[in-house]
């Protein structure tokens, strides 16, 4: 608990981070990272869980930034799409593989996507196009109809692998 | 011009930022000391206000003002303007900012509620009183022009927003004669944009001056800020709208909408920067969308199985204000005769009121139903004339020669319509050609092991490049870096890539060296919006023309610093030299001699800057084309679809990117692939949303989505200097007919015509069941029936 009355204490890891915060107990994790420490590449789509816009890395696992409290993330490690990247400005295999693909129109849904895949290929990088549509079919998209984020997944799948 | 960059595979400037989290959407925005809105809006779609009690709302922790239409003075109850304000509409209905008399759907906004927070904001939102007195409402569109229908606006003499007719040719005479006339009636429904950034708006004063600063994620900046100003009573030139990165719009972010006025109505009360983002909820109950459409259709044809007329009427669903003219119904009009060389067409649109969210266009606007309707009856005559559809459409599209090809309807400005460029045939046979000729033998094999394969094809055309312009500025810095200036917003289509590849190859730069600037009316003057696939068109060829305009200034006052002829000078990598020597200088040298030195003179008849500025004009529209076919199966059991393959041809003229361009098809396809199967926005008998959540309104998800394959055709436009034509919309138009026809096609034992769409596993099941005799799940294949409907099999042509 916070010492401020009615205000939760968290101290979350993000990006490899450290941040410590008073929060309503009421705040999700989504509008934390975006409100309380300005990360605002993370995306609020739908606040029902649906969209998954707002995907982060959890402890390695992807969750979706609205369905969980800030101050259920304390103690948590947590990686969003401003810590894809390496601080020399390397992109993520997956990342380069978005823009070589042409794997975002608007961008919006993209933070998202880019986490979902990133830590479903951490996990399964030898998955193929079915696997693929299936680890995200909880992210929406309106704008490229999913065939190009599906070829980026695949590209970067072999980078991941060592084949490409 | 060289053309390195136009018509290559150019990787998009934009995605730096936008997939490293660094993009800045609405909500990023972080404006100093903003305060945060949250809307009171009508639970009721019809009602009449008799009071709004804020007073508990107001006295809460953290609540700057909760403020109503009587806080704003005449500014606050007055009628908003149009944005496309036509004479035909004969009840120009339009929101107030903040409803104080009468609120015509669930979601109007009545009061908002300015707090420290979001949160705070929405808590006082819920407790701000509003005494409703309820009013009868009509919510059943086919019902609104009934006598004794409510009206949507009480004490409105009827539901009638406009009558809309179309004509061409001998209609009474093609029919009498016609050999086969066969009549057909069709529902059809959009749905909403469903962009995955929702709207927002944000006000702030700038601190010297008090000019007016509005970002809002919109797709028309400067029409926003005219009507802003228009409303406000200002001077546009103290009016800034700012479209900042915009995530999704495919429509229905191009309308002004309450939100649009109250925040800078608030912002300037109050004297802070205000911002209200859009949630989802609001999404489902304030953004337009576009619903329902009943067609009563007939269709002439000869014994070859040619179309000859189509004629009939519509009823359109406009929902309870006008807000943005009448285009989504209009364009349904005006995509008659489809890609179809008719001789007669006789269609009326009634547009009508009803207490739903206004209908505006999404995605294709009013051509996805209108091709929906057309490409139905092309099958139909196929069926009842034992023909193959595809002849049905060889033997009745424009022909390429025909081009341009007046159909015999008029443009908006009642000029009349032709079609510029294009190859039907070529399409179709293509696409037909990709889609293999074993088909028929596998849908055969398929229904002995009881399995319903089915094939369909649907061919549209599309205006595109809508007037009346838009217009780039392109500048040269004296560091050689360009920028090019344009009115023209985007929400994800990838200008900036295609203005820059224009631009590269136009002036004689790398595309690294150009910036681009738009959708913000402090930096460029004029623009219209991004609609209608017109921006490839109207912005690119602005940016065609002023890049040419800034080369050719380069040129000639090179020729005068180097002592060279013209014709001997090279423009290349920024650098224009002169041919066989050493001597050159580099655009930036020249962008700095060109902006001036004190006391010393330009060069005679050279304007200062290395810059120009262009307007095209677009005056006619420009046809996109293009043939889809679709590949499903049909589980009977279960009335699923799953689509197995899809293919698309298409025509969108000369190809900036065809990497951007597939992008544009295939999000569209899948766009229209909602339309058929999965997106239905419903409605209760009492007007209230159903589907206001994405488990209840269904998108397409990665899992329901084929690959889609594309074959490119380039029928260079003739009308604009760069061959182009939009690609924006194409993928959309065609699809959900194109689905419901293979559909169709794999159920066609079934002897089941479906007439609407969305068609949901339900429904399909319904009506499969509905047609099996005495409750027979899997009757006896019909295999004359799956040759009557199977496509492009036999040529008899």
């Amino acid at each position: 608990m916070s010492d401020r009355p009615g205000l939760e204490h968290v101290q979350v890891t993000v990006n490899g981070k450290l941040f410590e915060r008073d929060v309503e107990p009421r705040l999700h994790l989504g509008d934390f990272l975006r409100h309380e420490l300005k990360l605002t590449g993370t995306h609020i789509g739908c606040e029902h869980g649906v969209c998954g816009a707002c995907t982060v890395i959890f402890n390695d696992a992807p969750v979706r930034s609205c369905l969980m409290f800030a101050g259920q993330a304390n103690g948590a490690r947590i990686t969003t799409v401003e810590g894809l990247a390496r601080a020399d400005g390397q992109l993520h295999p997956v990342q380069e593989a978005f823009r070589n693909r042409h794997a975002l129109q608007c961008g919006f849904c993209t933070p998202g996507m880019l986490m979902t895949i990133v830590a479903f290929l951490s996990e399964s990088p030898t998955a193929d196009e079915v696997d693929i549509r299936d680890a995200i079919s909880g992210n929406i998209c309106r704008c490229t109809g999913y065939e190009t984020i599906v070829d980026a997944a695949l590209d970067a799948g072999r980078v991941l692998r060592g084949e490409a | 011009m060289g053309a390195r960059y136009f018509g290559a595979e150019v990787r998009r400037v934009e995605d730096p930022k936008l997939i490293t989290g660094q993009g800045h959407y609405l909500d990023d925005l972080q404006i100093p000391g903003v305060l945060h809105a949250a809307f009171v809006r009508s639970s009721h779609a019809h009602a009449r206000i008799r009071a709004i009690d804020t007073s508990g709302a107001s006295k809460m922790a953290g609540v700057i003002a909760v403020l109503t239409a009587a806080d704003f003075g005449e500014q606050g109850g007055k009628m908003m303007p149009h944005m496309v304000p036509v004479a035909a509409v004969k009840q120009p209905l339009n929101y107030q900012p903040l409803a104080d008399r009468e609120v015509c759907h669930v979601g109007v906004p009545i009061a908002v509620v300015i707090a420290e927070s979001r949160s705070i904001a929405e808590d006082a939102a819920a407790i701000v009183d509003v005494d409703f007195e309820l009013l009868p409402a009509i919510i059943d569109w086919r019902k609104a022009l009934d006598p004794d229908a409510p009206r949507a606006h009480s004490g409105a003499p009827d539901n009638l927003v406009a009558g809309l007719h179309g004509r061409f040719g001998a209609v009474e005479d093609v029919f009498a004669k016609a050999p086969h006339v066969f009549a057909e009636t069709f529902e059809t429904h959009r749905g909403g944009c469903h962009s995955m950034e929702c709207r927002g708006v944000a006000a702030a004063l700038a601190p010297f001056g008090g000019e007016l600063n509005v970002w809002s994620s919109t797709q028309a900046p400067h029409m926003v800020r005219r009507l802003i100003a228009e409303h406000l009573g200002r001077d546009e030139q103290t009016v800034r709208v700012i479209a900042p990165d915009v995530g999704g719009g495919f429509g229905p972010k191009c309308s002004l909408y309450p939100e649009e006025i109250v925040i800078p109505l608030a912002a300037i009360k109050l004297q802070r920067s205000v911002k209200w983002v859009e949630d989802r909820t609001e999404h489902f109950l304030s953004t337009t969308q576009q619903r329902d459409q009943a067609w009563e259709l007939e269709v002439a044809a000869d014994n070859s199985g040619r179309l000859l007329g189509v004629r009939g009427r519509c009823v359109h669903d406009n929902g309870a204000y006008v807000p943005y003219g009448l285009v989504a119904a209009v364009t349904s009009l005006s995509a008659f005769p489809g890609p179809y060389a008719l001789e007669a067409v006789d269609v009326k649109v009634d547009v009508v009121f009803t207490n739903l969210v206004p209908n505006t266009p999404v995605r294709g606007a009013g051509r996805p139903t209108a091709c929906f309707v057309l490409e139905r009856l092309a099958d139909r005559v196929a069926r009842e004339l034992s023909l193959d559809p595809a002849d049905v459409r060889r033997r009745s599209f424009v022909r390429k020669e025909q081009f341009p090809y007046s159909t015999g309807m008029k443009a908006r400005d009642g000029s009349p319509v032709s079609y510029d460029s294009g190859d039907y045939h070529a399409c179709l046979e293509a696409v037909l050609e990709r889609g293999g000729s074993d088909f028929l033998e596998r849908q055969k094999i398929a229904l002995d092991r009881r399995r319903y394969l089915g094939r369909g094809i649907a061919s549209y055309i599309e205006d595109t490049g809508l007037a009346p312009f838009e217009g780039a500025t392109v500048r040269v810095q004296p560091s050689g870096k360009i920028v090019i200036q344009t009115g023209a917003a985007s929400q994800g289509q990838g200008h900036a890539t295609i203005f820059s590849q224009i631009c590269a190859d136009a002036v004689g730069v790398t595309i690294e060296d150009i910036v681009v600037e738009a959708g913000d009316t402090g930096t460029f003057p004029l623009g219209i919006g991004a609609i209608a696939s017109r921006t490839a068109v109207t912005a690119g060829s602005s940016v065609h023309q002023a890049s040419v305009a800034v080369r050719d200034k380069a040129i000639k006052v090179a020729s005068e610093i180097l002592e060279a002829a013209e014709a001997d000078l090279v423009l290349e990598d920024g650098v224009v030299r002169v041919a066989g020597s050493d001597a050159q200088v580099t655009l930036g040298q020249l962008a700095f001699r060109l902006n001036g030195m004190s006391g010393i003179p330009m060069f005679s008849g050279i304007k200062p800057g290395l810059e120009a500025t262009a307007f095209y004009e677009a005056r006619k529209s420009t046809f996109a084309s293009g043939t889809h076919l679709a590949e499903v199966e049909v589980d009977v059991e279960t009335g699923r679809v799953e689509i197995r393959r899809y293919v698309v041809g298409h025509d969108c003229g000369r190809l900036i990117n065809p990497m951007l361009v597939d992008g544009q098809v295939r999000g569209g396809v899948v766009h229209g692939i909602g339309n058929a199967l999965f997106e239905r926005m419903i409605h209760d008998e009492n007007g209230q949303p159903v589907t206001t959540n994405y488990a209840d309104y269904l998108l397409p998800t990665a899992p329901e989505v084929p690959r889609i394959e594309i074959i490119h055709f380039e029928s260079a436009s003739p009308l604009n200097p760069i061959g182009v034509k939009g690609a924006g919309e194409g993928g959309t138009i065609p699809a959900a007919a194109c689905i419901i026809s293979a559909i169709e096609n794999a159920i066609a034992p079934f002897n089941v015509r479906l007439t609407e769409h969305p068609i949901s596993p339900a429904r399909l099941r319904q009506l499969i069941k509905a047609a099996t005799i005495s409750g027979e799940t899997a009757p006896i294949a019909r295999e004359e029936a799956i040759m009557a409907c199977s496509i492009g099999v036999k040529r008899t042509v």
